[in-house]
């Protein structure tokens, strides 16, 4: 029983369609990626799925209950939990009030504070900068931030969108190594990449979306090694 | 963040209240305050709880309201015509109660279609809706019309002027730090976010919405008993602007600065008493100036706290050579 199960999903913004028909499946225990060029619909999907963006058809289902009409806050409050794309840290607050933003739906005090301190650990940064401003952190530890603060929503699913995004290649490798790592232990991830060659490494399935639509879909090793994807998304074998 | 209701920092606060009290209390009793510098003093007391209260709605949680004129009215009106009713304490407290309620339920029939909208259209919104309420009372028999209430009992004394204003203050303060406080400058910071996070973005903005509004019929209560006149008049747009002033003049996001910005106007306003009309010009000119040198107000979002004071002088003293910094 796939944890996710997205089917003939359309979003539009206005009279623009960006989703037109989007069907995708997460298994629970994977890193499913989703690749595509600019403009191919991937935010649009992730913020139709965590219910930012309003949807205009089709059907989600999140554990057997279908999100399609639910709003966000018990989307996350149901596990399933988005770092937006850009990091979109809260700039005002410090790095621990970020973090404890995260865990704003959750009542459970002890548990809060154990996974504070998993966090703290995963990212050791984060603990040194604890009383900053988030405003002062660099784009990288933004991005841990980002991804620590969802991580205290103690998602089953966790949305990530474009973790790459404006880091330098060697903060990029960290930050993959550190997806899979909360993968290993235990969460489930549905990785939105334009670092196609990254993401493809580390998924186990992978959709390509293209203008709105599903181009192709399979084990990530295969796409890795298919020929079409190397040569739009790879630069060429 | 002190949990502790008895920690150092709050009993330091109590005292230094208590003695700012004692002092201007025995100024005012010896005659050193005359009774101009005593309305003086009583409208910056007014104006810090209309300038923190809306800087709640807007330097925290990011809502552009034009509207506390209109609370303002509604608790001054609630206040002015119970106690022409009732001419004694209890008559002022019910007056302010029925403001709390009346406000209360005009915040919440106008924020919560309203919150949904953004930037200019909450403002729009706003002020229009503290338009209507300006006509209203300038249409209803209780209110007297244009003509304005008169006669109202003067009960508002300085204590009490200094008590409400320490109490919105300190409900200011607190909120910023509680829960639903955080919930609301996460909203202000990136509504997006805080909405992938979970945070229901409207509730919090309503929250803040009222308790704004709330206080500033407190602040509208406390002035009609001491000023005897209201008039439908003195709640116009203007006074919106007024207090919007303060708050963006001391800077959005900080209570302390909303505090001096009304204190510094507050003076500004004394002086500037002969030419009434010059003083918007005046007014005009400042934020056009504040918006090119310092867009951000005189303090920014910097908030005083006694508590990194008290470590930054602890710091000092056991200076070993590495230098701290402090953030916020």
């Amino acid at each position: 029983m796939a944890m996710l199960d997205v089917k003939d999903l359309h979003v539009h913004y206005g009279a623009i369609e960006a989703l037109k028909g989007v069907s995708l499946k997460v298994e629970p225990g994977q890193i499913v990626s989703l690749i595509g060029a600019n403009g191919a619909g991937k935010t649009s999907l992730l913020q139709a799925i965590s219910g930012i963006v309003k949807k205009s058809g089709g059907e989600v289902v999140f554990e057997d209950d279908s999100i399609y009409k639910v709003s966000p806050r018990k989307i996350v409050s149901s596990g399933l939990v988005q770092v937006p794309e850009g990091r979109h840290v809260f700039p005002g607050l410090s790095v621990y009030e970020n973090l404890m933003m995260g865990a704003y739906l959750r009542k459970d005090k002890q548990g809060i504070n154990e996974d504070l301190k998993k966090i703290y650990e995963r990212f050791p940064i984060l603990e040194k900068r604890k009383n900053q401003d988030a405003s002062t952190l660099s784009g990288g530890e933004q991005q841990m931030l980002a991804m620590g603060r969802a991580l205290m929503a103690k998602p089953k699913l966790l949305l990530l969108d474009e973790p790459s995004m404006g880091l330098a290649p060697i903060l990029v490798k960290e930050i993959f190594s550190i997806i899979k790592d909360i993968n290993e232990a235990g969460t489930t991830i549905l990785l939105v990449e334009q670092n196609a060659r990254m993401a493809l490494q580390i998924a186990d399935y992978a959709y390509v979306m293209e203008t709105g639509n599903v181009a192709l879909e399979g084990p990530a090793s295969e796409l890795a090694s298919s020929k079409a994807v190397q040569e739009a998304y790879l630069g060429g074998a | 963040m002190s949990k502790n209701l008895l920690s150092r920092t709050n009993i330091i606060w109590t005292v230094l209240v208590l003695v700012l009290f004692a002092l201007m209390t025995l100024l005012m009793q010896m005659g050193i305050i005359n009774s101009y510098y005593q309305s003086v003093i009583f409208n910056i007391c007014i104006n810090i709880i209309l300038a923190v209260s809306l800087n709640l709605i807007v330097g925290i949680c990011g809502q552009f309201s034009l509207g506390h004129a209109g609370f303002m009215a509604i608790g001054a009106y609630s206040a002015g015509i119970i106690t022409k009713m009732i001419p004694n304490y209890w008559g002022m407290l019910l007056g302010i109660l029925v403001g709390f309620v009346i406000s209360t339920v005009a915040a919440l029939i106008v924020s919560i279609p309203t919150l949904r909208l953004k930037g200019d259209y909450l403002a729009i919104a706003t002020l229009g809706f503290s338009e209507i309420i300006r006509i209203c009372i300038q249409n209803m028999k209780i209110t007297n019309g244009a003509a304005g209430l008169t006669g109202i009992p003067q009960l508002t004394t300085w204590p009490i002027f200094f008590f409400c204003m320490i109490l919105a203050i300190m409900i200011c303060t607190s909120f910023v730090k509680s829960a639903p406080g955080r919930a609301c400058i996460a909203i202000n910071d990136d509504e997006i976010a805080a909405e992938a996070m979970g945070i229901n973005t409207t509730r919090f903005k309503v929250i803040a919405f009222v308790v704004g509004a709330i206080l500033a019929s407190l602040a509208g209560a406390i002035m009609a008993n001491y000023f005897y006149v209201l008039t439908p008049g003195q709640f116009t747009f203007n006074r919106s602007i007024d207090i919007l002033v303060m708050v963006v003049f001391g800077g959005m996001g900080s209570m302390s600065a909303s505090v001096i910005a009304a204190i510094l106007i507050g003076l500004l306003n004394m002086y500037l008493q002969q030419f009434t009309d010059l003083r918007m010009i005046i007014y005009g000119a400042a934020l056009v100036l504040m918006m090119i040198f310092r867009p951000q107000g005189i303090l920014g979002t910097w908030e005083f706290s006694l508590e990194k004071l008290l470590e930054k002088w602890k710091a000092r003293a056991s200076n070993k050579g590495s230098r701290r910094r402090y953030y916020g």
